[in-house]
């Protein structure tokens, strides 16, 4: 696999490669993506390529050509549609929880960053929002919901019971939520306001947009 | 219509040889209920006799290293006539039991599955003796004097575990362990 990739590196790509060749970079890709290895530099061989064939038409050097068609990479497309889609799943276990609806209403309105369609059912959902303390007795399910969620899935641990077990130092509750699934926020607070929430949402778009596409799958 | 005291005072007429002690604080009645006695037999005269319809709480202490070690207390509600008695009862059995009220108070199913859950009291009779905050499997009772705060390491079926949680080293910087009145929030050795 690695001499594959390297035998197409970014800066020899751009000089040699003609659009006729498109097809059979992509058919390599493919197979590449099939096997599921080094997703990033195959994006970005394409999008050089692009890139360079018009610079050669137009001479802008800005992706944009005719003034009608955007240049892009496809992972930043898709991670664009997924950023402002973000469907949570509030898997709320005890106070947070009411706080997370305060942010769902019309005062703050998740519907501003595309993510008022609560799904309470962990198939439809992108986003699991953990808002709450959960006790050890909870804990299987919360993991369950988690592994029923279809990917790309994130978790946002809300409030510091859902990130530390906050003041419930004792036999019954899980110390934090990362103890059983991956977290890729933690939002502080007990319980925190909405307006951390519509935070860490913003934040979770940040990291959607920069993250390789089928980055959890190769981790995995 | 009669007050606390009358009631009280009543009762002690009907069952000469078992309450032992009769304590007032505060405007609260308590009565000491011999051990061994029959219990159901006062409770059922409390309610029916003396109209004590409403079961305010059941619950349990647990005096370790002292004898007798396990005591229930019952919270009992006159709502006709707004008073309050405090029933106890204490038992040194391994493993603790008493009769159930279940029959005589609803309510107190539940409450009895709870005491039996975090203290492991067996009540005798009881229609569905179960935990109710802890899992079925979980092999402890954490409200024994016995069972360090910090919890337990355990592993169950189906992902469910526990692992101890102390105080010390957690997320808030605390030393409970240094107060010589709570031993239980020591460090386990």
């Amino acid at each position: 696999m690695d001499i594959q990739i390297n035998a197409f590196p970014c800066q020899s790509a751009k000089i040699r490669l003609e659009l006729t060749q498109l097809n059979i970079i992509q058919d390599l890709a493919c197979q590449l993506i099939y096997l599921g290895s080094k997703m990033r530099l195959l994006f970005r061989t394409e999008y050089s390529l692009c890139v360079n064939k018009m610079q050669r038409s137009c001479k802008a050097g800005t992706g944009i050509y005719d003034g009608t068609v955007l240049l892009t990479r496809l992972e930043a497309l898709i991670n664009w549609f997924r950023k402002y889609s973000i469907w949570p799943l509030p898997a709320g276990t005890s106070c947070c929880a009411i706080e997370l609806m305060a942010s769902g209403g019309a005062r703050f309105d998740l519907a501003r960053f595309g993510s008022e369609i609560m799904r309470f059912s962990p198939r439809q959902a992108d986003v699991m929002i953990v808002a709450g303390t959960v006790t050890y007795k909870m804990a299987p399910i919360i993991k369950t919901l988690y592994e029923q969620m279809t990917e790309p899935k994130w978790v946002i641990a809300m409030g510091a019971c859902a990130c530390t077990g906050g003041m419930f130092r004792s036999y019954s509750v899980l110390q934090g939520v990362d103890r059983i699934i991956p977290v890729d926020l933690y939002i502080a607070g007990c319980p925190p306001r909405p307006e951390a929430i519509l935070q860490a949402l913003i934040q979770l778009q940040q990291k959607i947009q920069t993250q390789p596409l089928f980055r959890r799958q190769i981790e995995s | 219509m009669s007050t606390l005291a009358e009631k009280v005072n009543l009762l002690k007429s009907a069952f000469p040889k078992l309450i032992v002690e009769h304590t007032e604080f505060r405007g609260q009645t308590t009565l000491v209920i011999n051990s061994g006695s029959d219990l159901l037999k006062i409770c059922h005269f409390l309610k029916h006799q003396l109209g004590f319809e409403m079961l305010l709480d059941l619950t349990a202490v647990d005096n370790l290293e002292t004898s007798p070690r396990w005591m229930l207390v019952y919270h009992l509600w006159n709502i006709k006539e707004n008073c309050m008695l405090r029933l106890r009862i204490s038992t040194n059995e391994d493993p603790p039991t008493f009769p159930t009220v279940s029959h005589i108070w609803p309510a107190s199913n539940w409450l009895e599955r709870e005491v039996y859950d975090m203290f492991g009291i067996r009540f005798q009779g009881h229609p569905d003796l179960r935990r109710i905050l802890m899992w079925d499997e979980y092999p402890w009772h954490p409200m024994r004097k016995d069972f360090p705060l910090a919890g337990r390491s355990w592993q169950g079926s189906n992902g469910l575990f526990t692992e101890p949680a102390p105080l010390e080293g957690g997320p808030f910087h605390i030393l409970p362990g240094h107060h010589p009145s709570e031993p239980r929030a020591h460090p386990q050795q």
